[in-house]
């Protein structure tokens, strides 16, 4: 489904993506973990279209096509979701209105009809309920005033709504109590399907007792330099990146 | 700049005065007409005001000047019916409307209606001969000629506008509205004048349009005082939708007694040439002046803020709210003064002034000055001039609305906080309806009224319009 091959990303010239490679088929959980500054959400953007980032070198294709071919609303139309590490606050814009418009234009770019109120409305009841958001969050503008987790939540609400086939989720879990991650867990888990696939990016192997990874990534300094299943999550955990470090340097030794 | 044209406009207007004098004092009292020397001193001291004065750095009058203008002194449209040029789908509303055309009150009737609350409301040249101690009792008592030449040159030749007089303890129930109409063959210059005289505990919403039916140059200089007595509520929208000829100078001079609430609101949708002059002058304890402003323009329209809020005693509110989106080479200047003298504690203003600029050629000028001589007070001022947030934008876009879309529907928000603040519903609606569209692109050359009055098809406005 996606296939990144020897991607090499900067921004004002300094390297951040150091020729990475990564396959995701459908129906797979990924997971990709990182120290901090390592290039995950750089990753993430550049995958959603951010264009700020220049691509030096590599490709990417999404379902066969050559994702830079692609406008960000092309992607997002085509199913590809992102969950921001830092959602962005839009004052003014209601999040029905939003989702609506962007419901709309993703069924016109399909060919569909425009979804009416009443379908829509039904529709948000159902995937409110589904990510257990009971307040009246959806006639807010889009997450001004929201706290840290009512913003992680309305991520994973907007990516219930708009049912992508490829979801990459920054950090998602960070800034959640335990019960509003076992809820957006549980929302990912619903989501699942055997055509779709996700890729987690986390720092806690925490929530990947929820999502359960069929691979673990770790990223570093631009590169994916191991990668396993999900008992690699747990073997971070214990040992932490260093040992990660030191080991890829024996490989490259011996 | 060309000070020749200002020179030669003042002469002519001198000049003008000498020869039309009976005409233009017509039947004015003899206190209007003390005011209008006054006035006319200043005019021959100050003439126009030019890039020198702070308050006009940014605005320079003089090109506007460089037109062979008519005058009319003697109400030349008096026999116009007004219904064969001109018809208001808001006439069909629940709003007691008032025409000027060229600067003269235009009626079917009589020229001065007492509604059966008691309130009066029609033309003031009428006034000033049915009510003459009304009249001067308040008029010139707000509009400051020593400071505002443009309010003095108004003063100079004031002869008719609205007159309105509220009763105390009276709660007018409909909005009045007020229609002001330039219908001419050439240039003109008008100068209509508006008193406003809210009684005690009364209350008055006055919706005001300026609307152009001819694509020829204007110029209007309009003066309005209104008179807020001890607890007192006036909400006042000013709508202008002109052609790109026409020039707009607007004062609204607001004088408030002790807890009186006065809410303004300047919407600028189009017009060639605006400066809109709000002066909130607060005289007693426990006032609300709330003033809200949107302006949205394009091509190389020019729209200009000045705002001055006068805290004059103790325990009041004022808010300032402008906001504005300039496209092409549009260009916007907004100057907030908040001035709390010495014995205005326990005052509170606010100011707060955002511009989004859509392309490199677009200009934004925004000044706060805050005089403040009172040490408890509780004041905060706010200016940005930017551009559309990149980080929502591509938000918006990874969710799968295309730029145009994102850009508008930011842009429908940005406006929408000052069309919030218009409490009438039905004009609320359409204002956001004309709004929307405008940031459309739908009305980007909008020749039309802002309420669609002219239109002889029916709009399609999905509002309640028996709630106006
Ligand atoms: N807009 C930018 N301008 C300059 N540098 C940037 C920009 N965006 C990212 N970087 C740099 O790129 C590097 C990778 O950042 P990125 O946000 O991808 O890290 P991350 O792995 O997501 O970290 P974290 O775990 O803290 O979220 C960092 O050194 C960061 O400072
Ligand atoms: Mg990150």
């Amino acid at each position: 489904m996606l296939s990144i091959k020897n991607l090499t990303v900067s921004i004002h010239g300094k390297q951040i993506i150091k020729g990475l490679n990564l396959e995701v088929k459908e129906g797979e959980v990924h997971a990709i973990m990182g120290p901090n500054g390592s290039g995950k959400s750089t990753l993430a953007s550049v995958i959603a279209g951010r264009e700020m980032f220049d691509v030096d070198e590599g490709e990417i294709t999404y379902m066969d096509q050559d994702i830079f071919d692609m406008a960000p609303e092309t992607r997002a139309r085509e199913g590809i979701f992102l969950g921001f590490q830092y959602p962005v606050e839009i004052p003014g814009v209601s999040i029905a209105n939003f989702l609506r418009t962007a419901i709309n234009e993703k069924r016109k770019y399909l060919g569909l009809e425009p979804m009416t109120g009443a379908e829509f409305l039904k529709l948000m009841e159902e995937k409110k309920k589904m990510v257990e958001i009971h307040s009246k969050l959806t006639n807010r503008s889009v997450n001004e005033g929201f706290s840290g987790g009512e913003k992680k939540k309305n991520e994973i609400f907007q990516m219930a709504m708009l049912e992508p086939r490829l979801a990459i989720l920054d950090e998602t879990d960070s800034g959640l109590d335990i019960d509003a991650l076992k809820v957006v867990a549980n929302g990912v888990n619903k989501l699942r399907r055997p055509d779709n696939a996700t890729i987690v990016i986390t720092h806690y192997q925490r929530l990947l007792d929820y999502i359960v990874p069929d691979f673990v990534h770790v990223l570093y300094d631009g590169r994916i330099i191991k990668s396993g299943g999900k008992e690699l999550a747990l073997e971070l955990e214990n040992k932490g990146y260093d040992w990660v470090k030191k080991e890829t340097k024996t490989d490259t030794v011996s | 700049m060309n000070t020749m044209h200002t020179t030669l406009m003042k002469d002519k207007l001198l000049e003008l005065f000498e020869t039309e004098q009976q005409n233009i004092r017509g039947n004015a009292t003899p206190m209007v007409n003390r005011i209008r020397k006054h006035a006319l001193t200043r005019f021959k001291t100050n003439g126009f005001p030019t890039t020198k004065k702070e308050s006009w750095r940014f605005t320079d009058l003089t090109p506007l000047l460089n037109t062979e203008f008519a005058f009319d002194f003697r109400n030349q449209s008096k026999s116009t019916d007004i219904e064969k040029i001109f018809t208001c789908d808001v006439y069909d509303l629940d709003t007691y409307s008032q025409t000027l055309l060229n600067g003269w009150l235009i009626y079917k009737h009589a020229p001065l209606t007492k509604l059966a609350d008691g309130t009066i409301v029609g033309s003031l040249a009428k006034a000033m001969e049915v009510y003459p101690d009304l009249v001067d009792n308040y008029l010139g008592k707000a509009a400051a000629t020593d400071q505002h030449e443009m309010a003095a040159l108004n003063t100079a030749f004031l002869q008719d506008g609205l007159f309105i007089f509220v009763p105390d303890n009276t709660k007018v129930e409909k909005p009045i509205q007020l229609i002001n109409i330039v219908n001419a063959e050439q240039p003109v210059f008008l100068q209509p004048r508006h008193l406003v005289i809210v009684g005690k505990n009364a209350s008055i919403t006055l919706v005001h349009c300026d609307h152009s039916l001819t694509h020829n140059i204007s110029f209007t200089n309009t003066v309005l005082e209104v008179f807020a007595e001890e607890g007192a509520k006036v909400e006042h929208y000013k709508m202008q939708n002109k052609g790109r000829n026409s020039a707009l100078v607007t004062h609204s001079f607001f004088h408030q007694k002790q807890n009186s609430r006065v809410s303004s609101n300047i919407i600028t949708l189009n017009g060639g040439f605006t400066k809109n002059i709000v002066e909130a002058t607060i005289d007693g304890t426990n006032c609300e002046s709330e003033h809200y402003g949107l302006y949205l323009v394009d091509s190389n329209q020019h729209v200009d803020n000045q705002l001055n809020i006068d805290h004059r005693a103790p325990g009041s509110t004022s808010n300032q709210l402008y906001k504005g989106i300039l496209d092409d080479e549009a260009k916007a200047v907004f100057s907030g003064k908040v001035l709390v003298r010495r014995h205005a504690q326990q005052t509170q203003a606010f100011q707060n002034n955002k511009n989004i600029l859509l392309t490199d050629e677009a200009k934004a000028n925004t000044q706060p000055h805050l005089e403040i001589y009172a040490d408890d007070v509780k004041c905060s001022h706010g200016a940005t001039v930017g551009q559309l947030d990149p980080d929502a934008m591509f938000y918006m876009r990874s969710r799968g609305l295309c730029e145009r879309t994102a850009r508008q529907m930011m842009m429908i928000a940005f406006a929408g906080e000052v069309v919030q603040k218009i409490s009438i519903d039905a004009l609320r609606a359409r204002i956001q309806n004309m709004v929307e569209k405008r940031l459309k692109g739908e009305l980007s050359i909008c020749e039309q009224c802002v309420l669609h009055c002219n239109s002889k098809e029916p709009t399609s406005f999905n509002i309640d319009l028996s709630k106006l």
